[in-house]
């Protein structure tokens, strides 16, 4: 559009629009261009006459009414007296969390899975390709079911953990699997506890300052720190050592057994709907980026390997140090795709009852009002801005590690 | 999914250009079937038996619509409906008509721009918890998990319920009946709750209905009725007088096996009127003089229907308690035939 503007250095004429090859495409891409507007401008007025006539109208004043509907999983305040849009934030941070748990379980799914789809080991070979054709060619909507259904039949009910004497005890005293979700202990911070964390951040930033100084030393005069163990003292000592002396300020809220004779109470409870969404989303894109994992690998020349093999580098480092760095350039670009995936996958969780932003705004939300037109633009909207955001993100990343061409 | 019904409303809204507003009989008589929305199963309220043939309460309004205008009772297609998908289906236009355990509310007759035709079957919300739990009253259940279907009034008034309460509750969205009852009997929450009567169908299809119990607090009022669109009124009008036929046969003792004796005129002026022996209130509808006969033939009178498909000598067993004739202290009561 904006290139038919560029004024060109040669005398201008009209009928060059038509008879010069150079404006011809653009002249018809502009007309097409146009009649679609037109079209779509047809459409939308049409919609918006019949709307009228059928006395609807476009507004979103919902959005600030109380819902009235209950949310089991809340990762913000809300209760039923809260806002449509309150919930439709309560769907949108679900659908973040789903999405993102299972993009990270996916990406090393995969990883491992390609990787090991090229080992010399005939079993493993085959086993993984077992793992990407099964998982691959069914959909995920009936993994997410399996998945769910299994855990639903498999687990017990959260009846039996309670009472003065269950059933079943809690798992070192602290979980309990249940076909509700599983129950874990949830740490509870006093505000001394606030500076145990801070002390524990800073030795994550204290690795990774020993490593670079390791690092640095090595290629400035050949001198090889240990880098295993060090690492692993940097990072819990000082938070151990912190913990005792500030007096153990971080406490752990355990599922409690006697509290309620229907359910555990306290600790946090990760739902079954969200594992079986999260897992089934992981398990099946996993497949996908076994693949492209594999593909990358194999689009590395052989000499690569040979070169670093004649080096005497150990087939695990020629993996992780000479292969794999230069496989990302090709696997990138298709994991971005996938992560669309995830996250547009994710609103099958309404099968299974997880309420992310499809299952709040765009299922009871738009039921109880009515507003479907309303509802399910703001789902299209929300939808691509969080693709549009991965997208960018993950470009960056791609920029990053491009062959830098010097 | 979403795109679709978008879509759906989109072309419905944006090309069919008023095609879902008005003229619904002519429709249904130029395709020659009725399309009716029913549940997607529910014992005893909509259900397909072992031939794959619809039968129930609800099932039993649409066959007499059929029989009224089509003169088919089995000229009925039947769409199954869920909680969330029965709307957007009747206002694309998809159905004629709703048969679905719905609930006839301010916001769905207004804002939602349907017309409930009447009420045939007067409900209220209960709760269904297995009897080992020990629990009887619902103020007990601080803390339980409960399976609610979706889309449905059902979910609001559970809020309600427990917010009014003071007592805190984990639910469980669900999108269809038979879903529910799954996760329920494998224990995934407490208690079920929805309509009394859908409860009840639905403990009727359990092996051990027995182990089971419904609480004694009915939470809600639930008018269940037939709906159709807002804005074709004539349409409306013969859903609605079929209804009422069915009802009113019960009231007069017009039956299924007396139907045909009657048919040859009374000395019931009222009964001549509905049978069209008398006047012309068929035509008056758009129909024939015998449509109501058809209709009441059909599955007999609102009586037959109801002790055939729900009542005490079935397995689901619901007493008439409101939805008696209110000449029996009920609440049923028809507008006159006149
Ligand atoms: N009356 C309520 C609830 C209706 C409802 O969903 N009822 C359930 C149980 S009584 C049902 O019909 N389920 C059948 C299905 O899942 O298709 C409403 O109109 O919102």
């Amino acid at each position: 559009m904006t290139t038919i503007t560029d004024p060109p250095k040669e005398q201008f004429r009209l009928s060059m629009l038509l008879n010069d090859t150079r404006y011809r495409s653009l002249t018809f891409q502009f007309i097409a261009l146009l009649l679609l507007i037109a079209a779509f401008a047809y459409l939308g007025s049409n919609l918006i006459t019949n709307l009228r006539a059928a006395g609807l109208n476009i507004s979103y004043g919902f959005l600030g009414e109380p819902a009235g509907y209950d949310i089991n999983q809340r990762p913000i305040e809300y209760t039923s007296q809260s806002t449509h849009l309150r919930a439709s934030i309560v769907g949108i941070i679900n659908t973040l969390i789903v999405a993102f748990l299972a993009c990270v379980t996916a990406t090393i799914f995969g990883v491992i899975a390609g990787v090991l789809r090229l080992s010399k080991n005939w079993i493993v070979r085959k086993l993984m390709a077992i793992y990407v054709e099964a998982f691959r060619n069914v959909p995920v909507l009936i993994w997410i079911l399996i998945i769910f259904f299994i855990m639903t039949a498999a687990l017990p009910s959260a009846r039996v953990y309670l009472g003065e004497d269950p059933e079943r005890d809690l798992f070192l005293g602290l979980f309990a699997f249940t076909n509700r979700g599983i129950v874990m202990p949830l740490p509870v911070f006093q505000p001394l506890g606030w500076a145990v964390l801070g002390v524990f951040i800073a030795s994550v930033f204290g690795v990774i300052a020993y490593r670079r100084y390791a690092t640095k030393l090595l290629y400035d005069t050949g001198k090889l720190l240990p880098m295993g163990w060090p690492s692993l003292a940097i990072l819990i000592l000082p938070t151990i050592i912190a913990f005792y002396l500030l007096g153990q300020p971080i406490t752990l809220d355990r599922p409690d057994p006697l509290a309620n004779r229907f359910n555990l109470q306290g600790g946090v409870t990760i739902l079954g709907s969200l594992i079986a969404l999260w897992f089934a989303l992981a398990i099946y894109t996993g497949a996908f980026i076994a693949e492209n994992v594999r593909a990358g690998i194999q689009a590395i020349s052989k000499g690569q390997t040979e070169a670093a093999a004649s080096l005497g580098m150990r087939p695990g480092r020629i993996m992780n140090l000479v292969i794999l760095p230069q496989a990302l350039r090709v696997i990138i670009p298709p994991l971005i795709s996938n992560y669309l995936n995830i996250t547009k996958n994710s609103s099958l969780a309404i099968a299974v009852g997880y309420m992310d932003v499809t299952g709040t705004l765009g299922g009871i939300t738009l039921n109880q009002t009515g507003r479907a037109i309303e509802t399910v633009l703001l789902l299209m909207l929300f939808y691509l801005l969080i693709s549009l955001g991965i997208s960018a993100v993950m470009n960056v990343y791609n920029k990053s590690i491009r062959l830098k061409e010097r | 999914m979403k795109k679709s019904v978008f879509l759906g409303a989109l072309t419905v809204a944006g090309l069919a250009a008023g095609a879902a507003a008005a003229g619904t009989m002519d429709d249904v008589k130029a395709r020659g079937t009725l399309n009716c929305g029913v549940t997607t199963g529910l014992v005893g309220f909509a259900a397909p038996d072992s031939n794959g043939e619809w039968n129930g309460f609800d099932v039993a309004v649409c066959r007499a619509v059929a029989a009224a205008v089509l003169g088919d009772a089995s000229a009925v297609e039947f769409v199954p409906t869920t909680g969330k998908t029965r709307f957007t289906a009747l206002a694309s236009g998809e159905i004629d008509m709703l048969a679905r355990n719905t609930t006839w509310t301010f916001s769905r007759d207004v804002d939602l721009k349907f017309e409930f035709v009447g009420v045939n079957y007067y409900d209220g919300q209960g709760f269904m918890i297995p009897k080992e739990l020990g629990v009887s009253s619902a103020k007990e259940l601080d803390g339980a998990t409960v399976c609610i279907q979706t889309g449905t009034t059902t979910e609001l008034n559970l809020a309600d319920f427990f917010r009014s309460n003071n007592i805190s509750y984990e639910p469980v969205p669900i999108e269809t009946n038979a879903e529910a009852q799954q996760q329920y009997l494998a224990g995934a929450c407490d208690v079920y709750t929805t309509d009394a009567s859908g409860l009840a169908a639905t403990r009727a299809t359990f092996e051990n209905p027995g182990d089971h119990v419904l609480l004694p607090e009915i939470i809600s009022k639930e008018p269940l009725g037939p709906l159709v669109r807002h804005g074709d009124n004539e349409w409306g009008d013969v859903v609605r007088w079929t209804l009422n036929a069915l009802i009113s046969a019960e009231e007069l003792g017009v039956t299924s096996t007396n139907i045909d004796e009657m048919a040859a005129g009374t000395d019931n002026p009222e009964i001549n009127r509905l049978l069209g022996t008398e006047g012309t209130l068929g035509e008056m509808l758009g129909l024939d003089a015998e449509w109501a006969m058809r209709a009441i033939k059909t599955n007999g009178n609102y009586g037959e229907i109801f002790a055939k498909n729900i009542g005490e000598d079935t397995p689901i067993g619901l007493a008439r308690g409101l939805n008696a004739q209110w000449t029996d202290g009920g609440l049923l009561y028809s507008p006159p035939f006149r």
